[in-house]
Order: structure tokens, then sequence, then C-alpha cells
């Protein structure tokens, strides 16, 4: 009835709307429908962003109304960490523990300037970004970002989430492991060597320090 | 029950604070401690200003805690509250770099600041007033941290704003760049190799008596850094 | 047929004599079947029930910590034998960086470390720079300042008043609390453009004036305050779960909290009337009538109170500022600090090189230092600034009254149980940002 395994489909000629069914594509959609109205967040606030973060779940902008009202403070029953607040090098370690603890699927926004990008934080203590650390789906600008712009992108991660494959055996979390053999790595050094002039050397020379 | 109130070792007549207004940078009314502290305490008093209405005194560091200690203690002074221990490192490289001390006394409304003069080349070292002022704890901890000031007689000084096995420097210290010393990504790898796992202390793992049972790179390192402190 | 019930006491140990003649207590265990039996012990063995401690690690990231402070807990069952705060996980060199920024650039960090009292922050810092710069701000502008700092402190309280009461378990405060806060947010908004980060001061004035409206809508919230205060006070004030949880814990006597160099609500409750406001008064506060609430026992429940009674009496001080709110310029008129008016920097060509020169190198202060203290809502926050002429300064240093008043937390915890913990921790009222900077 056109329902055909996925083992004899050939990876180059892959098109899933002739290969899948209709119930297939149907359950897909079901179960990502399930994920994105129902996402819940583990908030790992650290700053004024958590502030903005908890004016977002209080009842004027109320987070409830996208099934996000569940704070999931335990990482093992979350499914999105929302990083809001400045992530500084002592506190790098325990991110990054904590994103490997939440189970598949998870995805990560990036709420404020500071998680993002460093922010206004560019020294010796501050990481810039955190995606050198967990991977990010959705970065949320601002200092902090309003209550509607972290739901703007709260409402971009479920999209994101309602177009995944959530059924094939593709999954899209698997992070890579770095192979130092390959020809496409890149030494640290040297990465810091050619991004010297754009910003993140300790070596750029700026009018204003 | 009784309220403890400031002021109260003034004389009833004395007019409420006002918010003050027109103060000089320099010159003013000298906080009278300066003159019971030169009466007590002669050559160790080096010299005082008043500036935009503060009083700022140098004293001898070698003697900062009988000070300190008796600036509390002496009827007459009551410096019964700490209000911030700090360093000031100028960016002359010929200027001493300064511990200050901030003192209020709540009885008396008085503020005072107790600085001295430590040498950036030599080892800088100075007396601990934890066991004057509680609070001296963190503060001079957060010193240490910042600047590498070692406060002699202090009960646990160990880093307390970076980790304890932070390896760059100390951060507040003029030769050390904005950015730190290593490149982001050695930042990173270091930070991230910081396991949080590991983060207890001497005092806290040996409570647990579970030191024996560490790993034995884990002890080594928690044995090296106590050295670092 | 008549039921009768019968107490049954089931006791965890069974009581013997033992061989030195004394009552001991024989551990029971249980069987695979579940059948109670004595645990067998070698002869001479003592049992060890209850001495074994264990340690605990409460954070960095947890719910009811207030931002990224771990805890260490020694636990000798449920009661704290010891704790130890672990903290700077939320360091960011504030202090450094401050070294490398202008007067004025500086001000939007002062937002970022403590960002529930932001505007107090940057009232605190301009007073401070103002003082090293040897300017005297406008009536209108001293004016502003209280009532910015003023609001700053109650919506500061509201964070803490919802956030505690969620710790302890009472959820609805919070959603009050928050709805309180967005009208502010909302004033906020309208007069710097900005929701919480407010960056509001200048030297030498504010960033901008009240927009047209902005008054009444700040006595419509002097309106609604009291009522949700009023409401959280009847829910939780007499509240026979949160008078159990707060009454008696984590006491602070008042030598101890002078000496351990508390300050604010903390100290006020311990019974110690001090109060930076009334003590070293700053924009004025001594021709404002108004009270401080000091507590007798210095536990949870009477930094509660405290804290309650300040937002009253906050509200007292607004109106009394709006009363005698003057018209005139915001703005010192000191060419040395201020901006000339846009209109003419981008028509002068004097005004342009002054403004040019003003943004580029930044207003200089003579040589100097000074220390302004203000009463922020966390205790005596001051700024210490150190000029050497230049337009930035050679040191920034921030007295962080949270910083200080964590310090005790290993005191006010130890011996109480490891619920308490939470609840002491959330009457320090704690914020990482300035703690950590």
């Amino acid at each position: 009835m056109g329902l055909t395994p996925a083992s004899s489909v050939s990876r180059v000629a892959y098109d899933p709307p002739a290969q899948e069914g209709w119930v297939t594509t149907r359950l897909e959609f079901l179960v990502n429908w399930g994920r994105a109205n129902s996402l819940w967040p583990m908030p790992f606030g650290t700053a004024c962003c958590a502030i903005e973060f908890m004016a977002t779940a209080a009842s004027r902008f109320d987070l409830a109304r996208f099934g996000m009202e569940r704070m999931s403070f335990s990482p093992r029953q979350a499914d999105v960490l929302i990083c809001a607040g400045r992530v500084p090098f002592k506190l790098a370690p325990v991110i990054r523990r904590i994103y490997e603890q939440m189970p598949q699927p998870k995805w990560v926004i990036s709420m404020g300037a500071c998680a993002s990008s460093g922010g206004m934080f560019d020294n010796y203590a501050v990481v810039q970004g955190i995606d050198t650390i967990i991977p990010v789906d959705v970065y949320v600008p601002g200092c902090p970002p309003r209550p509607e712009a972290l739901i703007y992108g709260i409402m971009m991660l479920q999209d994101k989430v309602r177009q995944q494959r959530s059924l094939s055996n593709d999954t899209q979390y698997d992070e890579l492991t770095i192979d130092p053999t390959s020809h496409l790595y890149i030494p640290a050094s040297r990465i810091d060597e050619l991004s010297e002039p754009f910003g993140n050397s300790v070596h750029q020379t700026r009018s204003a320090p | 029950m009784t309220v403890v109130l400031p002021g109260a070792a003034l004389p009833s007549s004395t007019p409420d604070p006002v918010t003050p207004r027109g103060l000089p940078n320099r010159g003013g009314e000298v906080n009278p401690s300066v003159e019971a502290l030169r009466a007590q305490f002669g050559a160790a008093v080096k010299r005082h200003e008043v500036t935009w209405g503060e009083t700022g005194v140098w004293v001898d560091p070698t003697r900062i805690r009988e000070i300190v200690l008796w600036l509390r203690d002496e009827p007459t002074q009551q410096y019964d509250y700490l209000v911030d221990i700090t360093a000031v490192e100028h960016r002359d490289a010929e200027a001493p770099l300064e511990m200050v001390w901030h003192l209020r006394s709540l009885p008396y409304r008085r503020f005072l600041r107790i600085k001295s003069a430590l040498d950036p080349a030599a080892t800088l070292e100075v007396a601990s007033i934890e066991p004057v002022y509680k609070s001296a704890n963190w503060l001079e901890r957060e010193v240490f941290d910042m600047f590498g000031i070692t406060f002699t007689g202090h009960s646990d000084l160990r880093r307390i704003l970076m980790w304890e096995g932070y390896a760059e420097g100390f951060p507040l210290r003029k030769d050390f760049p904005l950015r730190g010393r290593f490149s982001r990504s050695e930042q990173l790898s270091q930070a991230l190799s910081a396991n949080p796992d590991a983060r207890y202390s001497m005092e806290e793992l040996s409570v647990a008596d579970a030191f024996h049972e560490l790993p034995a790179d884990m002890r080594e390192r928690l044995l090296r850094e106590q050295g670092h402190g | 047929m008549a039921t009768t019930t019968r107490t049954v006491e089931v006791e965890l140990a069974t009581q013997t004599i033992g061989a030195d003649g004394a009552l001991r207590r024989m551990p029971l265990t249980a069987d695979q079947h579940g059948v109670v039996m004595p645990m067998d012990l070698a002869p001479g063995t003592e049992p060890d029930m209850g001495s074994e401690r264990m340690l605990i690690n409460i954070g960095p990231q947890h719910p009811a910590t207030h931002g990224v402070l771990r805890l260490v807990l020694e636990l000798d069952g449920e009661t704290v034998i010891r704790c130890v705060p672990h903290i700077g996980y939320l360091h960011c060199g504030f202090e450094k960086i401050g070294e490398y920024r202008q007067y004025n650039q500086i001000i939007p960090w002062t937002d970022r470390e403590d960002y529930l009292n932001s505007m107090g922050n940057n009232v605190a810092y301009a007073l401070g720079a103002e003082r090293l710069f040897g300017i005297e701000i406008t009536p209108r502008c001293t004016v502003l300042r209280v009532i910015a700092m003023e609001l700053s402190r109650i919506i500061s309280h509201l964070v803490w008043l919802g956030t505690t009461a969620i710790d302890m378990g009472a959820f609805t405060p919070f959603l009050w609390t928050f709805q309180e806060r967005e009208t502010v947010y909302n004033l906020w908004e309208s007069w710097v453009g900005a929701r919480l980060t407010t960056s509001a001061t200048r030297i030498g004035g504010m960033a901008a004036d009240l927009p047209a409206g902005w008054i009444d809508g700040l006595k419509g919230f002097l309106r609604s305050l009291p009522k949700t205060l009023d409401e959280t006070d009847r829910m939780l004030t007499k509240n026979g779960i949160w008078v159990g949880r707060t009454i008696g814990l984590g006491v602070m006597t008042a030598s101890e909290a002078i000496n351990y160099g508390l300050s604010g609500p903390m100290l006020r409750a311990s019974g110690v009337a001090y109060d930076v406001r009334k003590d070293f008064p700053y924009l004025d506060y001594d021709t404002y009538d108004f009270d401080i609430a000091v507590g007798t026992k210095g536990d949870v429940y009477d930094r509660y109170l405290v804290r309650m009674e300040e937002m009253r009496q906050s509200v007292r001080i607004i109106e009394q500022a709006l009363e005698r709110l003057p018209d005139g310029p915001i703005n010192v008129d000191d060419p040395r600090v201020i901006l000339p008016p846009k209109i003419k920097a981008t028509s002068e060509m004097e005004s342009m090189i002054h403004h040019f020169k003003l943004v580029m190198e930044g207003p200089r202060p003579p040589v100097g230092e000074c220390y302004v203290a203000t009463e922020s809502p966390k205790g005596e926050k001051g700024y210490y600034l150190v000029s050497d002429g230049t337009s930035k300064p050679v040191r920034w240093r921030i007295r962080p009254p949270a910083f200080v008043n964590l310090s005790a937390i290993s005191k006010m915890a130890e011996g109480h149980l490891l619920s308490d913990v939470i609840a002491i921790n959330a009457s320090i009222d704690i914020v990482m940002g300035e703690i950590d900077r």
C-alpha cells in the first residue's frame, strides 16, 4: 500500500513524498505537533534574561498558552534548554553537563545577547556564545529580549520541531566527535590565528580595548 | 527589645545628618579618628587626606590588624562595621599597590578609609583582619583572587570568583589583559576540563572522609591546587 | 457491630539492655519477605544508625538558589551540620571592564550587575561619579532620582516576595507580584525605553525627561500596589504554613549582624536601625518623612515583615516626591559632562566638536577618589571610584551588599533542616549578578 521499508530505499534517490505512506506522514505530523505544543523548557537562567523569562512565564505574556508553563528544572524531563543569561567560564562545564543529561529529542534556545555571543562581556571571564559549548537551535537577540521576542523565538523553534523528520532513522541530534586525523580538521591554535582580525582572539587591537 | 540605633554615642544635641553639598575636592573637615590614631600609633600612621568629604589615612601595612582592632574596641572610636576591603593598582608602574579598608562607626556615624601601600614588585602580603570582622572573610578572598595579595592569618584563603585551578593569573592586575592571557579556545578547553564534580575544597572532602576514595589524578590535582590556594 | 480502633505504635528499633547494663536501641531490618527482625551485629559493635554524614550539593543550577549559587551541605540525616557556599558562577569581570570604559559608558554595566534594582544602581553610580566630578545635580533631577530609586526598591522586593513564596510552595503571589512589576515596566519603558536594564542616568542628569502622562501612570500604580500588598499579606502573614516555615530560622543577633557586615533588611530585621538613607543621607532623603522597619528577632519571618513594610514606606516616599517635583532642566548646565542638544550639535560647528570630544574621549574628572553609599533593596550599595584624571577610572569597585550578606549563610543555616536552608537562602535576597560581578 505504498509503505516501503527504509532499508530498501536508495540513499541517492531519496524522495520522501514518493517513498513514505500516508500513515507515516500523519503519524509524524502527530508526533511533531505533540512535541511542538508541549515543549517543556529547562530554564538555565543566570542573569537579567532569567528575569525576563520569568516575566514571560507570568500572567501578562503567559507561556502556558504554548504548553510551556511546566518548567522542568531537572534536565532529565526537559525538551528545550533555554539558556537565559551570560555564561562565564566557570559555569561552562555545568551547562555542558546539563545539556548532556537531557534525553533526545532536545533543542536549545540561546536567549539574549550574552548567551548568543558573549554580549557586552568581551573579557576574560565570559564564554563568547554558548554555541561554542552546546549546539543551539534558535538565537534570540536582545539585552534582555522582550518577552514578545522570546515568544517569537519559541515559535520559530516550534516551526522547526514541526518540520522534523521524527520517524526516520536519521536522528539529527547526533553530535559529531572531532576526528583529528580528518583532512577537514583545523587545530584550535590555527583557528585563533585565522580569526585574529575578526575578533575572538586575545591579540586583537581595537581603538576601545 | 532593644533596638541598636546608629548615632547612639553622639550627644543628643547633635543634629540629624543631612545630604552633603558643596564638598571640595581636597581639604575640609578631618575625621577626628585620625588624630586619635596618631596619638595611639605614632609612626605607623603615615599621612592623611580629605577628598570629597571623606578622610583617608595611610598606615603601615604590618600593623593593620592591631590598628583595626583598636579602632573597633576603643570606646571613643567604635568602628564596629566593616564596609569593604579592596585594592587599587594604579596605571603608573611606579605607584604602589594600595590596599583599602572602608570602616564605619555606627554609634558615631563616621566613615574612615584606611589605606596601605604595597610594593607591586615584592611579595604581596598583608595581615588578615578576619579575626576582627567576620565580613572580612569573603572580602579578603576576593582581593586574593583578583589581585593575588595573600592575607596572613586568614582561615580559608582560596579563590572565590574564579575556579580554584584558574591558571591565567590575577584578573584585576593592570598587566592582565582584558580578554585574558590565553586564547579563547584555550580558555574554553581549560574551563571545560575543570570538572565541576571535583569542585569541593579539601575541607569539605575531609568532612565526608572521601578523599581516599577519589581517583588518583583528582587527589593529585586537589593537593596541587592547595598550593595555589 | 461496633468497630474499635487501636493505635499501633511502630518503633523503628527495639530496646534491649546491653552488656554494660545500659539501655540500647537495637536496629531493625527486614528480610526479603518484608518480615522485620533485629539486625545481626557482631558482638561488641555499636549500631551506627545515624552517624554517617552525607555531603550533598545544591546547585549551581537549581530552581531555588535564586541564581547560580552552589551550596555544599554536610547533613546528618536532615540536619545541616555545615553549609559551604560556592560562588563565582556568574563572575563576568565587571570591575575589570570598568577600567576600560568611560564614565558614562559604565552606566549600562551598572544595570546588569544587580538587575533587579537597575535604576537604583544607575542612580547610585551616577551619584558616585558626580561627586568625583564635583557636580551638583538640578532639583528636578534630585527628586526624579528619588522616585526612580524607590520604584526600583519596590519592584526588587516584589521579585523577592514572588520567588520566596514560590520557594516555599505558594505559587500565586508570584503571579500577583509579577503583574505589578509589569505596570512599572510600562512606566520605565515609556521613560527610558527599556523594561529591565534601564541605563536611566547620565553623569550630571538623566537619559531623558518624563514623557507626558507618566505621572498619572505612576499614580495609578501607587493606587494598585497597596491592594496587591494587602492581598499577599492576607495570604501569607498569618498563614500557618508560612509562619511555621519561617519563624525562628536563620537568626542573627544584632551584634553578629554588625560584625558580619550585613546591611539592608537583613540587618534591620536583627534590630539594628541602620539605613543609609537616614544615617548618611543622599538626594535629600533627610527631608522626606518616612519610617524604617526594624525587626525584633532577626529570623526569616522578620525579614519578610521588614521588606513588606519597606514597600509601603517607599510608596509614601514616592507620593511625597510627586508633590514636590519641580519643573526645570533635568540635566545640569555643565559643558564638561553634558552633551549639547542634538539640534545644535548637527548645525553649529562648536557644538559638533563639543559633542565629538565628549563622546569619543569622555568627560574627565579631577584626580581623586570617592565612595558613595546608597540603600539598595539588598543593603548598603556603594561605588568606590578612583580617578587619575583620564576619562576612564583607575578602579571601579562595587561594594556588593548581597555578597557580604551571603557570607553569613554558613552561620545561619547550621543546625537547621534541609528545607530551612532554602527558606534562609531566600530570605537573604541574593542576586548573583551583584555577588559575582
